[in-house]
């Protein structure tokens, strides 16, 4: 979902201009674009020969290689978590403008695309910064007011009782409740807009001083979750805007050199855990997405090597017992999490 | 004038309640200082770290009220990190200790942790507001603690704040004896409350004039409440879905049509339009709304609303109302001061975001308007001097363009001349913020016109060292400047470096000073601080390069000195 916002942001914000004169292309991908690409990125998986990075989600699935399943469940959002390259987004890259912003490590080798799959700034709310398309904090608006319209987005647009006075599903349990039994919840009733609030938990990462903060709420999946704190914690913080630094390069490139280790040789040196209200430290991506939610207290990005002889992800030690596992795990999740 | 009993001097001074004035009466002589001093009721701190607690208390023993502001102004947009600073936990254990007699809290992007609100529950007997804007770092216990412990509690507002919720009953914990209130709001609490005990404070607060419910409050509630309380002045509405068929809007329009008091009016965070028509009735008399967070209402059905609010002087709104929207407004709502205008980012049919024209409209239907915050698409040098033209009288403009660099899309020209028309024809302009594509020019008109300036945000503009020095030089009353990505550096920085002790702050984020310029300032002026937020080890700690870059600095003057509560990645220099 997270990338899926940062494509449906608007013009604004998009793509680091070179320079002056921000040409269209970068700043208005047509929202048609948009709305396919999202769909795109929520389902499709093509095939990558080289290696994403990846944290060590517990995601079943997956061997050494990220390849995706062809034989594609119908779920394949809570299939193994990889940063998506602009090869995964062909039309957009070919739109794009050859504008700036190589300055952020990524293996997009054409334009930044719109597509956040490299936002070349980070931020603390993913959601209210993916709205936006690239630039942290910008617009300039407050985390709330971005995840009241986040949330507005993910909704059914549509919002109107019907002439016929059917009502739709009303979120609120209490209203439900006082209501007299007057209502009637009509399967194919519209649903009225309702704004979700915003679930933001911590989130640190060994050998990290400083932690961060995710909505959890403003993603979908294991899947977005893993992708906005890849982009979180591998990302370089300044933002690309312009050419108008010309050392922009070099102190881009000196942040580089001080990123945490690599995970683009495949094997996740970390793996993704949380902390749930009892207390205790989990590995994220056992229980149904909606579960987890209403568990979850805040996330570590944890070094494999602490978490206890847990196999990283993809490494194939110990790994084929264990991906079957995790593998029937989530098909008997899956049905949930297909609500 | 020294022939005057203090007594006469005190009540005299009680008729100046701006701080400036107080100010500058304590500087005439020392009586008058004493006589000031004491009689100081309410005190404003623009930067928590400008000075400390213990001083505050010396410097004014008998102060009720306290604002305090804690970061800096950029942290609303996740520019400054977690744990930055700006905890209020201190200042309310030194006003305990000292006994200060604390009635009036207000707090600004500070850290509030529970047991901050807990020590000020218990500490002041006659507490009575506590205001907490863009705050964070408590929780529903830390309000269950103010709700059970103050006793003379008049104002609870909560605008804003990051609150976690812990399912507790906070709202039941008012007791049965408190009748005191006058305004709660709560609309940014993600929780539900006990709609019972609601509807019971409610009832037992007549003086209850301001309430402002959240999400979790449906409807039915909503009717119950306003049977309650039809004096109410300011409504906040959390959640306004229902059947317009049902028995029960209906009993909700009989009660709205008796809150013939209600001149203010916001929320619908959820929202069926069907059910708007209820208050139509009273948008007649409505002077503020605030439905900027409610995405739910747009097309016809805002149109509608709108048409209805004829009083209008306050307007935030998003801007799926569109240009044509704005017209409406703008042939509607004659007496408007105040428009801000909110980004939507919805996609769905018929949406469309505003541009030039709509603030033109506005500018046209409404000469009053004198406080602006606009988020568009595009904008023109010729749509702004229109602007200017129409409403010589802004004292704050802020105007966002959504991509951050856009030139005039007809001219292709930076909007240098828009702006700088803004500034000649306003000249009583306070607070400014700028974005567009802006050479240095626009920065010279603002350092020649703007002389009542006050507050600069500037974003992506600018050529060289010569548009913030421009700034610097013109700007006699400048208190706050902000800057991100533009390409000043060491030397705008330091060519007069006097100038940030008249000024409470300077922050510089993504800009071309580097670590060397720093420390020269901060060496030539020990009553600042310079402080650099070093994020992920960006600057190596030993020994840092001189030369790199400084990606975030932020300085302020104090009389305090370095803060003792910086944490690892902020350095003092």
């Amino acid at each position: 979902m997270e990338g899926t916002l940062s494509l449906l942001g608007t013009g604004g914000g998009g793509g680091p201009s070179s320079g002056g004169s921000t040409t269209g292309s970068m700043s208005t991908v047509s929202m048609e674009d948009n709305l396919v690409l999202s769909s795109e990125v929520s389902s499709s998986y093509p095939d990558e020969s080289e290696l994403e990075l990846g944290l060590g989600l517990n995601c079943g699935g997956g061997g050494g290689a990220l390849k995706s399943k062809p034989a594609a469940t119908p779920a394949p959002r809570v299939q193994y978590a990889r940063i998506l390259t602009a090869k995964d987004f062909p039309s957009l890259v070919a739109k794009s403008s050859s504008s700036s912003s190589s300055s952020s490590s990524s293996s997009v080798t054409k334009a930044n695309t719109s597509v956040g799959t490299k936002r070349t700034a980070d931020s603390f709310a993913p959601a209210p910064n993916a709205v936006s398309g690239q630039v942290v904090g910008w617009p300039p608006i407050r985390a709330q007011r971005m995840n009241c319209l986040v949330n507005q987005m993910k909704s059914p647009a549509t919002e109107e009782f019907n002439s016929t006075g059917q009502k739709s599903k009303i979120r609120n349990g209490a209203a439900n409740n006082a209501n007299n039994g007057s209502e009637k919840n009509i399967n194919n009733a519209k649903e009225i807009v309702h704004i979700k609030t915003s679930l933001f938990v911590k989130v640190n990462m060994d050998g990290i001083p400083i932690g961060r903060k995710v909505d959890l709420n403003a993603q979908s999946c294991y899947v977005t979750l893993a992708q906005t704190l890849e982009d979180m914690f591998y990302r370089p913080t300044t933002t690309a805007i312009g050419a108008r630094r010309s050392s922009m390069e070099e102190h881009d490139q000196m942040i580089e050199a001080t990123e945490p280790s690599k995970l683009l040789d495949g094997s996740s040196e970390f793996v993704l855990t949380y902390e749930d209200k009892e207390g205790d430290w989990m590995l994220v991506g056992d229980v149904p997405w909606g579960m987890f939610l209403s568990s979850v207290k805040r996330l570590r990005i944890m070094r494999t090597s602490e978490a206890n002889g847990l196999a990283p992800r993809f490494q194939g030690r110990n790994g084929n017992q264990i991906k079957e596992k995790e593998r029937e795990k989530l098909l008997n999740g899956e049905s949930i999490l297909l609500e | 004038m020294n022939y005057f009993p203090e007594e006469v001097l005190e009540h005299v001074f009680d008729f100046l309640t701006s701080h400036r004035d107080r100010n500058a009466v304590s500087l005439v002589c020392k009586s008058w200082y004493m006589v000031e001093k004491f009689s100081r009721d309410s005190v404003f701190i623009g930067n928590c770290y400008a000075i400390s607690p213990e001083r505050l208390i010396e410097r004014f023993p008998r102060f009720r009220s306290l604002t305090l502001k804690g970061k800096p102004h950029f942290a609303d947009f996740n520019l400054v990190p977690n744990d930055w600073g700006g905890f209020v936990y201190p200042w309310i254990e030194a006003m305990a200790i000292s006994g200060v007699n604390l009635e009036e809290l207000k707090l600004k992007r500070m850290v509030v942790s529970d047991e901050s609100l807990d020590l000020l529950s218990r500490s002041f007997v006659n507490f009575k507001s506590l205001i907490l804007v863009s705050c964070e770092g408590f929780t529903t216990d830390g309000l269950a603690a103010i709700a059970s412990n103050c006793r003379f509690l008049r104002e609870l507002d909560l605008q804003e704040n990051e609150v976690e919720d812990h399912k507790g009953q906070w709202l039941s914990c008012f007791p049965d004896s408190c009748t005191s209130l006058v305004s709660l709001n709560f609309a940014c609490l993600k929780g539900e409350v006990n709609l019972a005990s609601l509807e019971r404070l409610v009832a037992r607060c007549c003086n209850l004039k301001s309430l402002s419910l959240n999400h979790g409050v449906p409807l039915d509630a909503l009717q119950k409440i306003l049977v309650q309380a039809p004096q109410l002045v300011d409504l906040g509405i959390g959640s306004y879905v229902h059947d317009p068929d049902s028995e029960t809007y209906h009993k909700l329009k009989c009660a709205i049509q008796k809150c013939t008091s209600i001149r203010s009016l916001s929320g619908f965070l959820d929202v069926a339009p069907p059910c708007l028509p209820a208050v139509y009735q009273i948008c007649l008399n409505v002077t503020s709304l605030n439905l900027s967070y409610a995405p739910g209402i747009h097309g016809t059905e805002l149109i509608k609303l709108i048409q209805h609010c004829r009083k209008l002087q306050r307007l935030w709104i998003l801007d799926c109302i569109g240009d044509k929207g704005l017209g409406v407004v703008a042939s509607t709502c004659k007496e408007l001061q105040e428009l801000r205008v909110f980004p939507s980012y919805v996609f769905g049919v018929g949406r469309a975001a505003v541009t030039e024209e709509g603030l033109v409209a506005i500018s046209a239907g409404c000469p009053k308007l004198h406080s602006l915050l606009y988020f568009c698409h595009q904008m023109t040098n010729a749509a702004l001097i229109a602007v200017a033209k129409n409403c010589p009288n802004f004292y704050r403009f802020r105007l966002c363009i959504l991509d951050p660099t856009k030139p005039d899309p007809v001219t292709m020209e930076p909007l240098d001349e828009g702006f700088g028309a803004i500034v000649q024809s306003s000249k009583s302009l306070r607070r400014l913020s700028l974005s567009g594509l802006l050479t240095d020019r626009v920065f010279l008109y603002i350092g020649m016109y703007a002389e009542q300036l006050e507050m600069l945000s500037i974003a992506f503009a600018g050529d060289s060292d010569k548009g913030m020095l421009y700034v610097l030089n013109g700007c006699k009353k400048l208190k706050k400047l902000e800057i991100r990505d533009s390409p000043f550096g060491n030397g705008a920085l330091l060519t007069d470096v006097g100038k940030y002790e008249a000024m409470r702050s300077l922050w510089m984020s993504s800009c071309e000073v580097t670590l060397e310029g720093c420390k020269t300032l901060a060496k030539k002026m020990p009553r600042l601080n310079v402080e650099i937020i070093n994020e992920k080890q960006q600057l190596e700690a030993s020994p840092p390069d001189d030369r790199q870059k400084v990606e975030k600095m932020y300085l302020y003057r104090t009389l305090v000195g370095p803060r003792r509560d910086a944490p690892d990645f902020v350095w003092t220099l």
